[in-house]
């Protein structure tokens, strides 16, 4: 086993970029190892969605907010196909890492907390976009899309990965046993995200119901992405990014915190 | 210069038990050492604290002069852990877990390639790099973590019960390679089930009992303070009565298995003449119990379940 020379010992900023490409790599290798579980099953229930909702029920809904009922449920689609993905690829990763011990591997090596949780974050956001493009190709067999603004939908679907990558982090850290990882999934992530207007335009509630429904933050997702890709929204686009980039700040800054404590990782 | 500087450790967990109640211990750079002690003694604690799985309450790690309250990440540059259980993912190759790891300590993927095959080329693991890890038998994980734990070349290797439950081949072969790295440079720490194992590898030893540090020598001037050795003798033919002695403590296990107790100032010479005098033959002889093992039962009053913590 050969001596390094200084000269080549990478510096600090270069050692720390390939600790979080290694993260990524192995994340994204993990995803992909799995891809049955993974990558197959969102395009399978979006093309279920779009069968049931879109062929049969959608004709006789008509036309919401100008467009075929198809094509106005198809950005919320792949919306919430990419915040369950981001979630879960994060939850299951770092608590499996947890519960095999071998996160202990990345804690022992001279990576800083950031860099942990940009890491692991990436990774999230990895696949809830490459999961994002398989659904919107499935959405593509069953009705036409097109984007009204590039930027506006690329901001938003990476924003919100990261946003649910790192809600999966949290829920990674404090979670104790299996059961832990399902619950927020099963009991908060799923109501909301049915309730965040993938299905229904908010104009359609009660007033009562409409102002509950801007409690909900993946409301303000669902239509950012909806803007981007049709030109139309329940909310305006700028209370949409100041909620979802509001929200990422406030996650961030929480992992990070618990991070550098050690909650959940170190005794 | 120090390998690692601990002063004043301390860990209390958030139930109040006391793991660590203050430890000072110092290794020096190129040692080979032991760290002992009964079950629940306060090893692994120690180990973890070292590196960053434990946070410690009150106290001082400095790994070769850097104080890891200043610089954790550049203590941990020169640390390499073999932990006491299998902490790698199952579901990865042994090449993807010994070349992830070099990644993680910031070294290029070239280079960590060409390092993860020395290493486990001189593990004996090559052949097995493109299996799943979860596939290997218990001695190949047990090398495989040693593989991972050098891959980014430490100075200070720190193994917590790294033979345990391997068969005797295998810990032969990883007791010659830990020795050839101590030789070539690299200071070993190390926590063992096996006492034989400490005395024949380490030259200086620390004993950790309840959380206190209760010695810290050399092997050899720990061995010279050991009061009386227990040999056991098989006997060539059945031995119906003991011959008097008042210089031994002789007892008969069976006809012809005999023990001698031969405390310090004694002589074999003396033992054998004795055995002689009354014409007794010895096939062969053993010592009862390794003699380290004694004098960490005296000084840690266990007899079970010795160094497990």
């Amino acid at each position: 086993m050969g001596e390094q020379t200084p000269a080549d010992q990478p510096g600090v900023n270069h050692r720390y970029l390939i600790s979080v490409w290694t993260i990524v790599r192995k994340e994204v290798a993990r995803f992909t190892r799995i891809w049955l579980q993974t990558i197959l099953p969102p395009a399978i229930t979006m093309a279920l969605y779009f069968v049931i909702f879109g062929n049969l029920i959608g004709p006789r809904i008509g036309k919401m907010h100008g467009v075929d009922y198809m094509q106005y449920i198809a950005p919320g689609l792949i919306m919430m196909s990419v915040i369950t993905n981001a979630y879960a690829n994060v939850v299951s990763s770092l608590f499996g890492a947890k519960f095999q011990r071998h996160i202990e591997e990345i804690l022992v090596a001279p990576i800083p907390s950031l860099l942990l949780l940009v890491g692991y974050m990436l990774g999230g956001i990895v696949r809830g976009v490459l999961v994002g493009i398989v659904v919107t190709a499935t959405a593509l067999c069953f009705t036409h899309l097109h984007v009204e603004s590039w930027l506006v939908t690329v901001t938003v679907i990476v924003l919100t990965a990261a946003l649910f990558s790192l809600a999966g982090l949290l829920n990674a850290l404090f979670a104790k046993k299996f059961d832990d990882i399902s619950i927020v999934p099963t009991f908060i992530l799923t109501p909301l995200t049915y309730l965040g207007g993938v299905f229904y335009s908010i104009d359609m509630l009660p007033s009562f119901w409409q102002k509950v429904s801007l409690g909900n933050p993946i409301l303000y997702m669902v239509n950012a992405f909806r803007y981007g890709m049709l030109g139309v929204s329940d909310i305006s686009i700028a209370t949409a990014f100041g909620v979802i980039v509001l929200f990422c700040v406030a996650l961030f800054g929480a992992s990070l915190w618990l991070l550098e404590r050690g909650v959940g990782l170190r005794i | 210069m120090k390998a690692l500087e601990l002063t004043g450790l301390k860990k209390v967990y958030a139930d109040g038990q006391i793991a660590l109640d203050g430890i000072d211990l110092t290794v020096e750079d190129g040692d080979f050492f032991a760290l002992l002690g009964p079950n629940g003694a306060g090893k692994s604690t120690t180990i973890g604290i070292i590196s960053s799985l434990v946070r410690k309450t009150a106290g001082r790690v400095v790994v070769y002069g850097i104080d890891t309250e200043v610089d954790f990440q550049g203590a941990k540059t020169h640390l390499g852990i073999v932990p006491q259980e299998f902490n790698f993912s199952l579901f990865e190759t042994v090449w993807d877990i010994v070349v992830n790891q070099a990644g993680y300590y910031g070294i290029s993927r070239a280079r960590a390639t060409a390092r993860a095959e020395t290493c486990l080329r001189h593990l004996a693991l090559w052949d097995k790099r493109m299996d799943s890890s979860r596939t290997l038998s218990g001695g190949m994980k047990r090398r495989l973590m040693i593989a991972r734990a050098l891959v980014h070349e430490p100075r200070l290797l720190i193994l917590d019960e790294p033979t345990a439950g391997v068969d005797i081949e295998v810990r032969r072969l990883m007791w010659d390679f830990l020795v050839d790295l101590n030789q070539r440079g690299t200071t070993v720490i190390l926590t063992t089930h096996y006492l034989e194992e400490a005395e024949r590898l380490c030259r200086n030893i620390a004993i950790i009992d309840h959380g206190r540090l209760i010695e810290n020598t050399t092997v050899k001037a720990l061995l010279t303070t050991l009061h009386a050795e227990t040999f056991v003798l098989d006997l060539a033919k059945p031995l119906a009565s003991l011959p008097p002695s008042a210089d031994f403590v002789l007892s008969l296990t069976d006809s012809t298995t005999l023990e001698v107790v031969v405390e310090k100032g004694s002589y074999l010479n003396d033992l054998f003449a004795l055995l002689s005098a009354h014409g007794i033959v010895v096939n062969s002889m053993r010592n009862k119990a390794n003699r380290l093992e004694e004098l960490f039962i005296n000084l840690t009053g266990n007899g079970g379940g010795l160094v497990d913590g």
